[in-house]
């Protein structure tokens, strides 16, 4: 082993490696770069987005308020999913022992901070 | 500092060739890791999303709601309450809070019936949510009929939509005066749903609520502080919603550092060998292989998780929607804002480039240090 020559892993910059004049780690750095900088403007219009939300966010907020509303219309499949922050203390675990859940928002829900009230 | 350079990208293109010749196996490879990545920062985003427009939008709920229970569920809580409740120091209003849920039998529905506490319609009209609106196939000027609680028939005529920027909060709303509301649930007008309380003072509200407990002992309280905690918790990475998904893509993830742990195939275990017999180092071939690993990973990477922002904000989270859709009949039609920072980003890349990188590069270490005869032999 020891008196094998070294052996340059160098390729000669001269010999393409993907077809002529393009090498593969090109293709792939400016893929990669590509995706990086798209990943980028992704964040920009994230913060931008937000920016512009605020109008709307505030308008929401008021038609919370204006309703006396407490929580979001995501699960609208069982009260205790409708209204989680004002769901029953006994409704997570259903209404009778060894009940099997029937709402498939019921595993998608944690049950609520008021629980242990 | 080119020569370096170059070496690197010499052993890249190497690397690149190497994934080529496997390129059924690492495409397919690539695919389920990036589809891996895609479903994690699908969580990811929809989540944070989620989370940051329950806060902002829930601080407008009330501040202090009180409910009455007996025998343990949600009651009917006299108005009376009310006229004990202002008396109460740091309270300022105490008003009487109406809804309640509306089964529409031809439709198979749920609708929750409010009356709001400002501005709620005149007697005889109603105001839709924008789900309850397209769910009812209805316009404004147009009679909706309700069935009451002593089995009577109540035509309302509808007099607005609420706007579809709303939808997030008020999908299913029916919005109705007190009159028809009392009508349609044959709820006394001694009675009401629950008590909204304004305590201005925030720091005073903890402990109004618990003096309430001690005044009202069939009554709780629900403060808005518990409603935001409430959603906070939902929408966290320890929420139903996250662990559910997040147990499938950590197992599969198990499964890929698993198969790349467990060892090398037959076929890189000899190229390994020929490498290290031209000359190459355990060094050089370590630095190959992490090349190859970070490719597979950087490209899964970066390509779930913009497929993934694509998903969550431009196409409404289609496939997420449907989980979270549930059997609902009534679901809203909302656009999430976007709520991602480089910080969520990092952790992301944390959680799927590193662990896959490490699991790469282990086994392969292993096997380079071997004398290479051994390699080729085994």
């Amino acid at each position: 082993m020891s008196n094998r020559p070294p052996v340059s892993i160098v390729e000669p910059a001269s010999r393409p490696a993907a077809g002529p004049g393009v090498r593969k780690s090109s293709v792939f750095l400016g893929a990669t770069l590509l995706q990086t900088a798209l990943l980028g403007l992704c964040l920009v219009h994230a913060r931008y987005a937000g920016k512009e939300s605020r109008p709307a966010v505030a308008r929401r907020a008021a038609t919370v308020r204006a309703l006396g509303l407490t929580d979001l219309c995501l699960f609208t499949d069982a009260a205790y999913t409708r209204h989680l922050a004002l769901a029953d203390g006994h409704a997570p675990f259903q209404e009778h022992p060894a009940c099997l859940e029937h709402f498939p928002a019921g595993s998608l829900a944690s049950p609520p901070a008021t629980l242990g009230r | 500092m080119g020569a370096w350079t170059e070496r690197q990208r010499s052993i890249l293109d190497f690397a690149l060739s190497s994934l080529l010749r496997r390129a059924g196996k690492n495409v397919a490879l690539l695919a389920v890791y990036a589809a891996v990545v895609f479903l994690l920062a699908s969580t990811m985003f929809l989540l944070s999303a989620l989370r940051r427009e329950a806060a902002l939008v829930l601080a407008g709920a009330p501040d202090l709601i009180v409910q009455r229970l007996v025998a343990g569920r949600m009651d009917l809580v006299p108005v009376a309450y009310a006229g004990r409740l202002r008396g109460i120091r740091g309270v300022s209003s105490v008003r009487p809070r109406l809804w309640g849920y509306h089964y529409d039998p031809a439709r198979k529905a749920t609708f929750t019936l409010m009356v709001p506490l400002e501005g709620p319609p005149q007697e005889g009209t109603v105001v839709l949510g924008g789900a309850a609106a397209r769910l009812k196939g209805t316009a404004v000027g147009r009679q909706i009929p309700l069935q009451t609680h002593a089995g009577s028939t109540l035509n309302l005529r509808v007099a607005w939509i609420l706007s579809s920027e709303s939808e997030l909060v008020a999908a299913d709303l029916l919005l109705l005066s007190e009159t028809d509301f009392r009508a349609i649930t044959g709820i006394p007008t001694e009675s009401a749903t629950d008590l909204v309380l304004t305590v201005p003072n925030e720091r005073e509200r903890g402990t109004v609520a618990a003096k309430i407990a001690r005044e009202l002992p069939d009554t709780r309280g629900v403060l808005r502080a518990d409603v935001l905690r409430t959603y906070d918790a939902v929408f966290s990475w320890r929420g139903g919603m996250a662990t559910l998904l997040l147990t499938g893509t950590l197992f599969a993830f198990v499964i890929f550092a698993w198969d790349r742990a467990s060892g090398l195939s037959a076929q890189e275990r000899r190229e390994i060998g020929v490498l290290k017999a031209v000359g190459w180092e355990t060094s050089d071939i370590v630095l190959l292989k992490t090349w190859e690993g970070a490719a597979v990973s950087l490209t899964a990477f970066l390509a779930g998780t913009l497929l993934a922002y694509a998903h969550v904000f431009f196409a409404s989270g289609t496939l997420l929607a449907r989980v979270m859709k549930g059997w609902s009949v009534l679901y809203p039609d909302f656009r999430l804002v976007p709520a991602v920072d480089p910080y969520q980003v990092g952790t992301l890349m944390v959680l799927t480039v590193l662990p896959y990188a490490a699991a790469t590069v282990v086994p392969v270490w292993r096997a380079a240090t071997v004398d290479p005869d051994a390699v080729m032999r085994a």
